[in-house]
């Protein structure tokens, strides 16, 4: 291995972006603080640092967990429900009809795939009136069956991307497999479903950012009287109220934040590497 | 058995061997037909009818009644909408700028060598993970706080909307489009670039000769991603601005939100009233058909000047 050396101008470049990295995690540097501080400081002097006389501890926080007429931990507690099972579910069923396809190739198949990749470049407003009235019409318009209606639509860049991996697993294995005896469902488990890994965690990924985040789809599917997710209570706290208030606003913001910044710096690494791929895929 | 022996020859799609295909089409039922029912009434019926109901009124699917081209007419009469759209045009030109120029300069420095770049790397990228309407939010926050201290707000002028909304999308996708242009720059020869330099081609040579032409398949991902994410965006728009501020247009008489995006402008024309279910659905159709231009004809443009290897 070659020694790194740093020359002058690395040095300068290095100064560079630290400046940068500063700029770049101020908006969330500063909803940390104002999260700390009182309200009437936080009308006076946003970007003031908390001081003795502003800063009220976590009282935000505690005001935030019952704050804006839905208790935040039940939308959290549906954000992380829909999210984990939708993906679970993507990831499954996706991963099963992408062998499928690769595998049998057969005219279905085909035409199923051509329409999984026509569905990627539907944007959501084109179906979203639609979308809503089936999801009603067929009673899948609860957080329990919303599931559902996410992998009909994030089928496409799925069973995409799985196909595309799929296609690149050598044959022979699956071939011992059937020749010693093994059947298609034990060989997609026990011999396919392991090589897929990698793949696995890429789409997990982005199907998980995808849900977690989605304001629009639940927001039209769900009774929002009766379930929110954390995009939808974050929207409502904006303008439903004569003064809103902003440290406990701050506070339901940061513990939005907190729970995806907290996982990101424990498995950047795959998240990283799962973005790239996909994208590349893409 | 023949086909195992074929099975070097093979082309990459539909790769098949008989002793595989024919025990999978058993399990039909099992393997493809729940994720193809899923589809359906996630996508497939719900596009159909999408069309269908472009051509007509109805408050709900099922008192639709037909009315040809009706809907299509007042999509493109109305000012609204096409304020929208030249908006939109704008604001995809400056953030596919902003973004590449930024996301591709920060990834070239970081793939030199220099220190501390996995940390860059990683707090760039964070933001990425924060959804559209926390985002949305955030910025509406610091931005009217900033500009509290000129007696003034974001949503007074469509011009501070935009370039709002211009920072919020660069601070959340350029962390995005770095990651791929990382990649892309990672997987150029070393051995080209090594030549570039015996033959004394000095640094910008470099990168505009030999670097760039090699990552085109990354400018081609991100260019079409910040396209399609451009035109697509809804969460952060209602968040930041929600539309505001809103004018009464008076040669034509009609409310146009001024910083609404196309999302948006569908999303709302749907709020009217029931008349205009319609409208906006057929608004939605003609949306739907300018992305699919747009990312067509921008994977040909782009992808004719990638180099083949």
């Amino acid at each position: 291995m070659k020694v790194k050396r740093y020359s002058n101008a690395s040095t300068v470049l290095t100064v560079v972006f630290v400046l940068l990295c500063l700029v770049w995690i101020m908006p969330i540097f500063e909803v940390v603080i104002n999260s700390l501080k009182s309200n009437a400081s936080i009308n006076q002097s946003a970007f003031a640092l908390p001081n003795s006389e502003s800063f009220v501890g976590f009282a935000n926080y505690l005001k935030g967990l019952t704050f804006g007429n839905y208790p935040f931990l039940k939308s959290a507690g549906y954000s992380v429900w829909i999210s984990v099972v939708s993906t679970v579910l993507i990831l499954l069923c996706c991963s099963m009809a992408a062998w499928y396809i690769a595998r049998v190739g057969s005219g279905f198949a085909n035409l199923f795939y051509y329409l999984c990749l026509f569905s990627m470049i539907v944007p959501f407003q084109m179906v979203m009136f639609t979308l809503t009235d089936t999801a009603d019409k067929l009673h899948l318009n609860t957080p329990w069956t919303i599931p559902v209606i996410y992998l009909g639509f994030g089928a496409g860049l799925a069973i995409f991307m799985f196909v595309g991996f799929v296609k690149g697993l050598p044959l022979e294995i699956e071939e011992a497999a059937a020749i010693d005896g093994c059947g298609p469902v034990r060989t997609f488990f026990l011999v396919v479903l392991p090589m897929l890994k990698p793949t696995l965690i890429s789409v997990g990924i982005l199907e998980l950012m995808w849900v977690w985040n989605d304001y629009l789809l639940p927001y039209l599917v769900l009774d929002i009287t009766k379930y929110r997710t954390i995009p939808i209570h974050v929207q409502y706290l904006k303008g439903s109220y004569g003064t809103v208030d902003l440290g406990a606003t701050m506070a339901i913001i940061m513990m939005a934040i907190l729970p995806i910044i907290i996982v990101y710096l424990f498995c950047q690494k795959y998240i990283i590497k799962g973005v790239a791929a996909g994208a590349v895929k893409g | 058995m023949i086909s195992l022996r074929k099975k070097k020859k093979r082309d990459g799609s539909a790769v098949n061997s008989d002793l595989l295909r024919r025990p999978i089409r058993k399990w039909f039922p099992l393997f493809i037909l729940p994720v193809f029912l899923c589809f359906c009434i996630g996508f497939i019926w719900p596009f159909l009818q999408g069309i269908y109901l472009s051509f007509c009124t109805f408050n709900v699917p099922s008192d639709a009644e037909w009315v040809g081209l009706a809907n299509y007419a007042k999509a493109f009469t109305d000012a609204s909408f096409a304020h929208a759209f030249w908006y939109t045009a704008a604001f995809a030109v400056v953030s596919i700028i902003v973004i590449n120029v930024f996301a591709f300069t920060v990834a070239y420095a970081l793939t030199q060598k220099m220190r501390g770049s996995n940390l860059f790397r990683t707090v760039f990228f964070m933001p990425n993970l924060i959804g559209g309407v926390v985002l949305g939010y955030i910025w509406s926050l610091i931005f009217d706080a900033i500009l509290k201290n000129y007696g003034t707000y974001l949503a007074a002028n469509a011009t501070y909307g935009f370039w709002g909304l211009v920072i919020l999308v660069a601070w959340q996708q350029i962390g995005y489009m770095m990651i791929i242009y990382i990649a892309g720059l990672q997987a150029v020869p070393e051995d080209m670039m090594e030549a570039a330099k015996i033959d004394g081609a000095n640094g910008w040579q470099t990168l505009f000769r030999v670097t760039i032409p090699n990552v085109m398949p990354s400018i081609t991902i991100c260019t079409f991603l910040t396209l399609t994410n451009s035109f697509k965006m809804f969460d952060q728009n209602l968040a930041l601005t929600g539309g505001l501020p809103q004018v009464i247009d008076k040669v034509n008489k009609v409310k146009i939100n001024m910083s609404e995006l196309m999302a948006l402008n569908i999303y709302s024309t749907y709020n009217i009233s029931n008349k205009y279910h319609g409208v906006a659905q057929a608004k939605a159709v003609i949306f739907f058909l300018l992305v699919a231009v747009l990312a067509l004809s921008q994977q040909y443009a782009t992808r004719k000047k990638e180099v083949q290897q």
